[in-house]
């Protein structure tokens, strides 16, 4: 065919039947498999580990044994003699253009922002910090190098107990101390509320420090072709990571494409700008070869920033009836040995949110950031909220305890009724839309909540050595970061709007592109969901593009529960102009004004007559440019930047029973239900997934994991042997449901649902081991609620506080 | 796995096998590899030689010998839990092997691996030391027999001397009216047992005639609960049997780790051997 007829050509793509009919029947709702599965299940995919680029070479690091340390000496040349070994380099090789990795989030005007180089030149400050790095032909080579490279460590003193760290003759971590930053909020008159409350609560709650462990470790590929840089990385940010890779090495940003190809999970951890990404980068300018770096588990659990790791003081004030006056909460967080991307936000996040679903009048918040010769902390799922959270849902039961009444009855009496919507919260977020009440009949019912609490008190009366506990968490959260209006007044480095364009190809398929990225949230599903609706395409005739600079070229990418509040309206946005020019060019074409035509199941008809173009063929008649109408382009393909002006507010209830074996310690989740309100739902089996996997995190908070440190600054859970992941066999089978109340901040009404679960479990499970154990006057089992921890909780001794 | 440099030995045959190890001090057996590799894989073990001893003939599978059943080195552990031989036989074996890790590591992880291993915190090794199990070595000098009881010297090590590999594990038959439990204590359900009991029980007219209790994790070496068994002798089945438990921990030295202190294992074994006893009682 020479001649194109685009006649022809449209009648044979129609004919072929490679344009599948749209289905009639709504996406947004079906609970559509996942795009991704099969190609993912069946091993044809691209994890950052197994990409080969040719000549490349392997990169490894020596890391620290030392928590604290001066270097006075790195010897790298025998290292540089052994066999197929390229290049060996310390610290101070690369002291004049490594520069200092980035922390976006100078959350006050007392911050201090230590100088935090990728490879440590003269001090180390946490063990696991690279000190040096060999280049080898492979990664045996280089990790029999890295055994003969010669560091000469002075010790320093460790700094690991927050509290210590910010007396006056502790050692320092930093020469400018140890204090990160302070900062306080304060609303409502604090003072007058808890002046002669007739009920105070005071508490303090230990949020340990947590080791993210995506199914995928991290792994790094630089290359050049001597003019422009490529990076892949096993990463949750190739948009942020390239402004932040240009900013910190000087490599200039149109010279540098970031791809994050398939990543297998992140949970906050791969929100980072990484010193093994920037040393890959320089590396590979160095030496002119393709260098990957590929980390092991335990590698990964002494260097990806951890989480958590708070002390919370929490005091609450309420009347006799247990209406809440006011909320006082002063956080110590730890920040690790240095700030990362947004570990001093972290904490921040949290800031409005201790308050929970709750009225009250006044409220303070007071946060302390402190630096300890440890891994940096940083995001990770849910980051700052669940914190908030368990604080909040577990003083609610001691305020209920108190009070001697049901903890479902404290909350009620003080939650937003869901006529009150929406509300503006005494710490001064807007909630959007909520029904508390609805979600926490649905849970009771579900849970069989009476009958529970017979069994219960039946227990308690017959002196069962296996006692039950019911754990109540009503929780809200803050997601879809964020509003750029808020993040500027926060002082954050960046804005939080998202990017979503359509491509529609000659052929009537479709392009969507998203600066989203994806990392097992099955963005791909949804956002065709939302295009096949908004376009009356068939689902199976778009494909998603992401997770490539140079193809997605602009995007705020993925955490927060952002991807679909923001990222998924951005599309839905850019579908809508995709309309809006199909929709002039087919009122050229058949012959009417725009606005005699309604769209529907993907045509454009003219009201009252049979006349009708289909996208399919509008897109097509775009392509061919033989008849547009003036002043309308070759191109239906349209983008969009969405920037919400609030945050969504999804809530839920979960209710979890537990069986403790008094005699044992041991634990066991008897039943779980949640009941959640995500506003509207694109595919609720993808909804599900995110459920399912959060309350399995949260969980593990609350029973399993913990990271540990000696008094020394060695990390005692640096394989999985010692840093307990659950599996499925420990976790029980969940029951799971929904009420719909549409957020009121987007036009698709969704709200997020990627944190929610690990936000609501983690107190729910707590709260129900207490409760267990509160007849014996036991009021805090410190998590991971070991079975050693709540074993002398029940003895009155260690692991437990007794009231 | 980035391992330090080793070399690696295919032995044919047995004679080869304990020759390579014979010559070489440094040189370490590879059966299934699951104790083996992690440690290579951290470097906390650098073998000059790996002496791949799984495809000699003969060291692998189960056999009934009439009075005992003898269960070959290199018989994996799913094997062993699927045996319908062990299953009849020697129950506590297969009981305790179903706890080990996870199906992955089963069908790799071999019998004579984890007791050659010598971890106590093993699920196996306290259950041969309860069954009076006797271990059969081989080595270029010909085979000897070590029973259980002089087989686990110290944390990781037993009396195998250089040259010598394991063979096989002779369990002896304990015959009619014997029950049997293992009772894991652990925080997931691959993990390592924080304390572990192995318990076989013999009835007769409501009352136990003999016990043995071995313990896993309660010391450098699997041990018996000698005091226990002891005070057991007799007991009806009943109130009795919680006082003479509470002799569980005597004479046991607990590792303090992560998972547990030494007094809260030592409670525990107090705990469990209660009613790993009780449930062995009550299926005799
Ligand atoms: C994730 C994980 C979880 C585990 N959990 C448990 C658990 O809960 N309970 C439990 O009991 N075990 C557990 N194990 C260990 C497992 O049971 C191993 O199979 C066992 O410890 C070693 O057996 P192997 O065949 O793999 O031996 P290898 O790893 O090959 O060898 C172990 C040691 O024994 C020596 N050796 C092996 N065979 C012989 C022989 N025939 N003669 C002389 N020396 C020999 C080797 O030289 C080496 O020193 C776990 C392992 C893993 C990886």
């Amino acid at each position: 065919m020479t001649e194109l007829d685009a006649g022809l050509v449209g009648e044979q793509i129609a004919e072929s039947g490679q344009v599948a009919e749209p289905s009639g029947r709504r996406e947004i709702g079906r609970a559509r498999r996942r795009k991704e599965d099969a190609r993912l299940l069946t091993g044809h995919t691209r994890w950052t580990d197994n990409l080969q680029q040719p000549g490349m070479v392997q990169v490894m690091f020596l890391r620290s044994p030392m928590a604290h340390a001066r270097i006075t000496r790195v010897d790298v040349s025998a290292a540089r003699e052994l066999p197929g070994v390229l290049a060996a380099f310390s610290g101070r090789d690369f002291a004049d253009e490594q520069g200092s990795l980035p922390c976006a989030w100078p959350v006050s005007e007392d911050i201090v922002i230590p100088d935090h180089p990728p490879m440590a030149v003269s001090e180390v400050r946490y063990v696991g910090e690279a000190v040096a790095c060999v280049v080898a032909t492979d990664r045996y080579r280089a990790a029999d190098a890295l055994e003969a490279v010669e560091v000469d460590y002075e010790p320093l003193p460790a700094v690991m107990d927050m509290h210590d760290a910010l007396t006056p003759d502790s050692p320092k971590v930093h020469e400018s101390g140890n204090k990160a930053f302070s900062t306080t909020i304060t609303s409502g008159d604090v003072e007058a509320a808890f002046r002669d409350a007739p009920v105070l609560i005071d508490r303090t709650y230990i949020q340990q420090r947590l080791i993210p462990s995506a199914m995928e470790p991290r792994a790094v590929l630089a290359s050049t072709d001597g003019d422009t840089f490529t990076l892949w990385s096993s990463t949750q940010i190739p948009h942020v990571l390239r402004v932040m890779l240009a900013v910190t090495t000087g490599i200039p940003e149109h010279r540098l494409r970031v791809i994050a190809p398939d990543v297998g999970g992140g949970f906050g951890s791969k929100l980072q700008v990484t010193a093994e990404e920037v040393l890959c980068l320089l590396l590979t300018r160095r030496l002119g070869r393709p260098v990957k770096w590929s980390e092991s588990r335990s590698e990964g659990n002494l260097t990806v920033h951890h989480g958590r790791d708070q002390i919370q003081h929490v005091r609450l004030a309420a009347e006799a009836d247990g209406r809440i006056r006011g909320l006082r909460v002063e956080l110590l967080a730890d920040m690790g040995a240095y700030l990362m991307l947004v570990t001093p936000g972290v904490p921040m996040l949290g800031a409005s949110m201790f308050n929970g679903i709750y009225k009250m009048d006044a409220y303070e918040f007071a946060c302390t950031g402190v630096f300890t010769t440890k891994m940096p902390t940083d995001a990770y799922r849910g980051a700052g909220r669940p914190e908030a959270t368990y604080a909040i849902e577990r003083v609610m039961d001691e305020l209920a305890a108190e009070l001697g009444i049901d903890p479902l009855e404290a909350r009620r009496r003080n939650w937003i009724r869901h006529d009150e919507f929406p509300y503006t919260t005494v710490s001064g977020l807007t909630y959007d839309s909520g029904n508390y009440e609805a979600a926490t009949e649905r849970a009771m019912a579900l849970f069989g909540y009476d009958k529970l609490r017979a069994e219960q008190a039946d227990r308690r009366d017959r002196g069962d050595p296996v006692q039950l506990g019911i754990g109540v968490s009503t929780y809200t959260e803050m997601c879809g970061l964020a509003p750029s209006r808020l993040l500027g007044m926060a002082n954050y480095g960046a804005g939080g709007w998202e990017h979503g364009s359509v491509r529609m190809l000659p052929t009537g398929k479709v392009e969507v592109i998203t600066g989203t990225s994806p990392h097992g949230q099955g963005h791909v599903t949804s956002w065709s969901q939302i295009a096949a609706d908004a376009l009356g395409v068939p689902f199976d005739d778009i494909t998603v593009l992401h997770g490539d600079t140079a193809v997605a070229h602009k995007g705020m990418d993925t955490y927060g529960s952002r991807s679909l509040v923001i990222g998924g309206v951005a599309v839905l946005q850019a579908c809508e102009k995709v309309k809006d020019k199909a929709r002039k060019l087919a009122a050229h074409l058949l012959e009417c004004s725009p606005d005699d035509l309604e769209f529907e199941a993907g045509a454009f008809k003219v009201r009252g007559t049979g006349a009708s173009k289909t996208i399919q063929e509008l897109a097509f008649a775009a392509f061919t440019a033989h008849d547009l109408p003036e002043g309308v382009e070759a191109r239906l393909d349209s983008d969009a930047t969405f920037d919400p002006d609030n945050y969504s507010f999804p809530h839920g209830t979960h209710l979890c029973a537990v069986e403790v074996d008094t005699e044992t310690g041991m634990v066991k989740i008897r039943s779980y239900v949640a009941v959640d309100d995500v506003g509207k739902v694109v595919n609720p089996l993808i909804v599900e997934g995110q459920v399912h996997g959060g309350i399995a995190q949260g969980v593990a908070q609350a029973l399993f994991e913990e990271a540990v440190y000696d008094a020394d600054g060695n990390l005692l859970t640096a394989t999985m042997a010692d840093y307990l992941l659950p599996s499925a066999a420990d976790l029980p089978a969940f029951t799971t449901d929904r009420t719909e109340t549409p957020s009121t901040g987007n036009p698709l009404g969704v709200k997020g649902v990627g944190e929610a679960g690990t936000i609501a479990s983690t107190p729910a499970v707590v709260n129900a081991v207490v409760d267990a154990l509160r007849p014996r006057g036991v009021r805090d089992v410190q998590m991971p609620c070991t079975p050693e921890r709540v074993w002398r909780a029940v003895q009155g001794t260690r692991g437990g506080e007794r009231s | 796995m980035i391992p330090a440099r080793f070399d690696y030995l295919r032995a044919d045959s047995l004679e080869e096998a304990c020759q390579a190890l014979a010559s070489d001090e440094d040189a370490k057996v590879l059966a299934g590899g699951q104790s083996l590799l992690p440690l290579l894989r951290l470097r906390l073990s650098y073998p000059t030689t790996l002496v791949d001893i799984g495809r000699l003939p003969g060291l692998s599978g189960v056999e009934d010998r009439g009075d005992h059943v003898h269960i070959g080195a290199m018989t994996t552990h799913d094997e062993v839990m699927r045996s319908p031989v062990v299953n009849a036989a020697c129950p506590l074996v297969a009981m305790a092997t179903a706890t080990v890790a996870d199906p992955a590591v089963r069908h790799r992880g071999t019998f004579g691996g984890s007791l050659a291993h010598g971890d106590p915190a093993g699920d196996l090794p306290a259950v041969v030391l309860a069954l009076d199990g006797v271990f059969v070595a081989r080595s270029e000098r010909g085979e000897r027999d070590i029973p259980a009881a002089e087989f686990f010297v110290d944390y990781l090590e037993s009396s195998l001397r250089p040259g010598e590999i394991l063979a096989g594990v002779r369990i002896p038959k304990l015959g009619e009216g014997w029950g049997y439990h293992y009772e894991k204590f652990h925080r997931t359900a691959q993990a390592w047992a924080i304390v572990g009991v192995a318990a076989a029980v013999k009835r007769s007219n409501g009352a136990i005639q003999e016990a043995r209790v071995g313990l896993t994790n309660m010391g450098s070496t699997p041990l018996r609960a000698r005091a226990v068994e002891a005070a057991l002798r007799g007991v009806e089945v009943g109130e009795q049997v919680r006082p003479a438990c509470e002799a569980a921990a005597e004479g046991t030295s607990p590792p303090a780790d992560l998972h547990a202190q030494p007094d809260y294992r030592r409670h525990l074994a107090k705990v469990l051997t209660y009613r790993a006893i009780g449930k062995a009682a009550g299926a005799p």
